[in-house]
């Protein structure tokens, strides 16, 4: 029996659960959690074996699925990969859930969808020809819709909801699209076949921007990053951090595979357009992060910042194998694919400490929180591990996948093209700029929940959260902590993935210098978080044992100084617009055509002054509401076709077909 | 690299000695401006009695005050002596080198500076918040463009290990660049703005609504104010540092194998320094203070020549 086959008995228990838990949802609450993280466990177990046995690959065909082609299962490293990011992060949202879910109003809305959502995207991973893959697809996306939707009542989630399905059938159909061009006239759907398919460059380029389309609508490209923001506060917090780090995980996944495993050799155009989407999508995404003030939406906008950041490598890592250099595009993807394991790991422990947030003082609206530090410790703890993770700080994991990411951006003004010459600078702007706003945004975030003074009654109330989200938020942390401190480790795990994609590997990290990270063999740069860490731990402990042995360790408690002048009222605080007006001033202005307004009253009127600050959404008002009226007005007019006769009808018919044939007629 | 007896010995001495100079040089500037406005002055030890005075004092928190609070001083201080650890001053030979490249000493300063920023708004005051805000306001120009710093001399030298690149620069004979021009106007504009110097912050005031260190850090007080200036006045060192190897780097040793000889380059080391300040010291009192919101129009024109010189290099590499 081989693992592919165990792999699938787990799936099959999985989908047998939901169905389950939808007829006896109401005996079995307790138990489906924890079923969930078992089975999890044992298919990161698989996937994990799969993954350090080098090249292993097996597949299955079942007779199932499409005539004549059947059902193509696969495991190989690439989806390997992807199965132990998406379970072991699944993993871990199962076991906060064990906690987390107890304070669930109406669980039997949720349970009987989420070991149906696990499964549909370990099949993702598995499917090997285009009929499972848009299948597990679909599937993956209505179970998460029915997952957002779990919370109805409230308005902003229905309308989420629909939000959600729209861009996900959208998107379905841009991949059906490409399916359609890989598999050529012979209607070959199974990997294999488009595999051996040489498409013409004017196709390949086609499948290319479909498949941006496809997988960039479920990953949050910009600018079909509208949904995130909407669907991912919306569902409950353990499916939040499902939706934000493992499914994007899953379209960046759909994405590597056609593009890097599908299509063939790239050309350096494709990797313009992918540096370019993924350069704005990075520094769009931070910045509508750094002006939220709901703190679910902020960490969905920081997901779409990640998704950026990850497809700048996936970019640079296509511009390297175009131009046939693949130990650099090895640089780059291993990058990004660390990146990709990193983002599903600080996003997951920032959407849990949400969620505990939420649980103990029911507000996502950071506005009115503050000085949780001294009523949740230890969830300010992991959450600020989070915070300084995902802001790309050494030594924790962040960096390390952004450092992999610059080096391969200085290498590359040995590129030939033109073209890119001058993007990858500036994509190199870009994600430094990223970078240092998202530093901003998270010490926004993390200053304004936790530090400061409680600015409302509930925040000076809330208690601690329960053991179990608190077990599973300390081990995201200590893995964060360790893959920033032994990237080494991970990174050559990634080499045999990685050869099978761009055909070239980085050099083997471990035993050399000191589990330095080395970017390729010739280079004489290198990254040893290890040594960093200890270093500040050692100087952090010589200074403590210094002062508080030579000099001073007393200690006089005393009010607040304020340069004299304390107000009692902790309204007065920063809050955390005021904290980002500097930056909406400078950043906003034209990106969001900040304003603000001033209304001042006249001397000897009563009434307060006000102040307001104007955001607006750009892409909102300039894409999509056209576009929706676009399809309003279009829609009003056919409507007409709906209430006639029977004999028009047939006429209509009669007149279809004419001109099809007329069609056919000219084609030939 | 082997570890010899030197290689340790210099190491060390970068680690332990070097940075005492940092409140010397403090205080050189001070002397220096207080100078130039006509005024005696204080000595310019006279940082190092401030800084005891602190450590020995009694640390007066506020009721509210978190863990953050407490450690915050000692994660700042240890990130920024980290770095400074792997900034070659007067060798470019340090055991350390691989441990962190310039782009990680850029990040380890985002560490000290996220951990500050926390600590500003840990009471929950009004002049933290004003502080930790403007702070990160100035950090998302200066930090892009002191990236473009790192790009513009990598590229020269085709490695991002500082020490490398000052041993390149060092050999190299000296070029004119634009590259290097541009490069160099980024990165006084970053030195200025990141240690919060004259026209962008005022490390004299208090009390003003202009200020953006003071302000996050007005809750401290004894030892843990000592920390936080120590590192500041590191932090200024630690610039200047980079300045000088990358753009004076002669002087510097290589070669390990005379003690002798590291002890003239220390001595030329301490000799730029006193110049660097010298300059600081004049510049600073030769310009105003600009508004908060014209910091980022100067460090925006900083970044925008830090690309400019990077768009030239990737421009010209395929003309060789």
């Amino acid at each position: 029996m081989t693992i592919l086959f165990w792999v699938l008995c787990v799936l099959g228990a999985l989908f047998a659960a939901s169905t389950i838990t939808a007829i006896f949802g109401r005996f079995v609450i307790r138990i489906v959690y924890p079923f969930c993280f078992f089975s999890c466990v044992i298919l990161l177990g698989f996937n994990l074996f799969a993954l350090l046995s080098e090249t292993y690959t097996q597949s299955l065909v079942l007779p199932l699925g499409l005539f004549q082609t059947g059902c193509h299962l696969r495991l190989d490293g690439l989806s390997s990969f992807f199965g132990v990011v998406v379970n072991f992060g699944a993993a871990l949202s199962s076991l906060y859930a064990v906690g987390y879910a107890r304070h669930e109003k109406s669980p039997l809305r949720i349970i009987p969808f989420y070991p149906a959502f696990l499964a549909s995207m370990n099949l993702v991973l598995l499917a090997d020809d285009a009929f499972t893959y848009l299948v597990a697809w679909e599937l993956m996306s209505l179970v998460s819709w029915a997952l957002v939707v779990s919370h109805h009542t409230a308005t902003a989630n229905r309308q989420a909801g629909y939000v959600y399905l729209l861009m996900a059938s959208f998107g379905v159909m841009a991949l059906l699209f490409a399916f359609g061009i890989l598999a050529g006239p012979a209607g070959q759907y199974a990997f294999d076949a488009m595999r051996a398919n040489h498409l013409s460059g004017f196709m390949a380029g086609l499948v290319l921007l479909v498949t941006l389309v496809g997988a960039g609508s479920k990953a949050g490209l910009f600018p079909l990053h509208v949904w995130l923001p909407l669907a991912h506060p919306a569902a409950p917090s353990h499916v939040s951090s499902l939706m934000s780090g493992v499914m994007t995980k899953i379209a960046v996944y759909g994405f590597v595979r056609i593009i890097f495993d599908l299509l063939g050799s790239p050309t350096s155009w494709w990797s313009m357009l992918v540096l370019a989407l993924g350069g704005i999508t990075a520094v769009m995404g931070i910045l509508y992060a750094m002006f939220q003030s709901d703190l679910k939406r902020l960490l969905a906008y920081s997901t779409v910042e990640n998704i950026g950041i990850i497809f700048i490598g996936l970019g640079l890592s296509l511009a390297f194998k175009a131009n046939n250099m693949p130990l650099i595009a090895a640089l780059a993807m291993t990058g990004a694919l660390l990146h990709v394991l990193n983002h599903s790991l600080f996003k997951s422990l920032l959407f849990f400490g949400a969620g505990s947030i939420l649980n103990a003082t029911g507000k996502r609206d950071i506005e009115s929180l503050g000085g949780l530090i001294h009523r949740m410790p230890r969830t300010a703890l992991f959450f600020l591990i989070g915070s300084m993770s995902i802001a790309a700080l050494p030594p924790l994991n962040g960096f390390v996948s952004e450092w992999m990411t610059f080096q391969a951006i200085l290498l590359s003004p040995q590129l030939p093209s033109w073209g890119l010459k001058f993007i990858v600078p500036l994509v190199g702007v870009l994600l430094a700029l990223t970078a240092a706003l998202a530093s901003a945004c998270f010490i926004k975030a993390y200053g304004i929940i936790f530090l400061g003074r409680p600015r409302c009654e509930v925040a000076t109330e809330a208690k601690e959260t329960d053991g179990w989200s608190l077990l599973s938020m300390a081990l995201i942390s200590i893995l964060c902590v360790v893959v920033g401190v032994l990237p080494t480790l991970f990174i050559d795990a990634l080499a045999p993935v990685v050869q099978s994609m761009v055909g070239g590997h980085m050099p083997s990290q471990t035993g050399i210098n000191w589990l330095s990270v080395l970017p390729t063999t010739d280079s004489q740069t290198s990254y040893n978080g290890l040594v960093i860490f200890v270093l500040m731990t050692i100087f952090a402990l010589v200074s403590v044992w210094f002062i508080h042995g030579f000099a001073s360790r007393r200690v006089r408690k005393a009010p607040i100084w304020d340069c004299g002048f304390p107000d009692s009222s902790p309204i007065t605080q920063y809050s955390a617009s005021s904290f980002s007006q500097p930056i909406r001033k400078i950043f906003g202005a034209i990106l969001f055509r900040a304003q603000e307004i001033v209304d001042m009253p006249e001397p000897g009127e009563t009434r307060p002054a006000i102040f307001k600050a104007l955001l607006v959404d750009v892409i909102w008002k300039y894409l999509y509401e056209p576009l929706a009226q676009g399809v309003d007005f279009i829609s009003s007019r056919l409507i007409l076709l709906q209430f006639l006769t029977i004999r028009r009808y047939l006429m209509m018919t009669f007149f279809a077909l004419i001109s099809l044939l007329i069609v056919v007629a000219l084609w030939k | 690299m082997e570890i010899t007896f030197n290689n340790a010995l210099i190491q060390t001495t970068q680690m332990f000695v070097v940075p005492l100079l940092a409140p010397l040089l403090c205080g050189i500037i001070r002397k220096i401006k207080a100078r130039l406005l006509r005024r005696r002055g204080a000595s310019v030890l006279q940082p190092y009695r401030d800084l005891w005075k602190l450590l020995c004092k009694d640390v007066v928190p506020a009721p509210n005050a978190s863990w953050i609070y407490r450690s915050a001083p000692y994660i700042i201080f240890s990130t920024t002596w980290v770095v400074f650890c792997l900034v070659p001053t007067f060798s470019t030979h340090l055991l350390l080198n691989g441990a962190a490249d310039f782009i990680a000493l850029v990040g380890l300063l985002a560490s000290a500076r996220f951990a500050l920023a926390l600590a500003g708004m840990d009471i929950g005051t009004s002049f933290g918040g004003i502080g930790s805000s403007r702070e990160v306001m100035i950090s998302t120009f200066a930090e892009p463009a002191t990236l473009m710093v790192v790009f513009t001399v990598a590229m020269i030298a085709h490695t991002t290990q500082l020490s490398l690149i000052a041993d390149f620069f060092i050999h190299e004979p000296l070029i004119l660049r634009i590259s290097t021009a541009l490069t160099l106007t980024t990165l006084i504009t970053v030195l200025i703005a990141e240690n919060g110097r004259v026209p962008v912050d005022n490390p004299a005031t208090h009390l003003e609504l202009t200020m953006v260190h003071e302000a996050m850090i007005l809750e401290y007080s004894g030892r843990h104010l000592a920390l936080i200036e120590l590192a500041a006045m590191l932090k200024l060192m630690l610039y200047m540092s980079i300045f000088a190897c990358l753009f004076l780097p002669f002087g510097m040793i290589s070669d390990t194998s005379h003690l002798s000889s590291a002890c003239v380059a220390l001595l030329i080391y301490c000799l730029k320094m006193a110049v660097g300040g010298l300059m600081l010291g004049v510049a600073e009192t030769s310009v105003a203070k600009m508004r908060v919101f014209r910091v980022s129009e100067f460090l925006g024109i900083g970044l925008m020549l830090g690309l400019l010189a990077v768009l030239l290099l990737f421009a010209s590499e395929g003309i060789k």
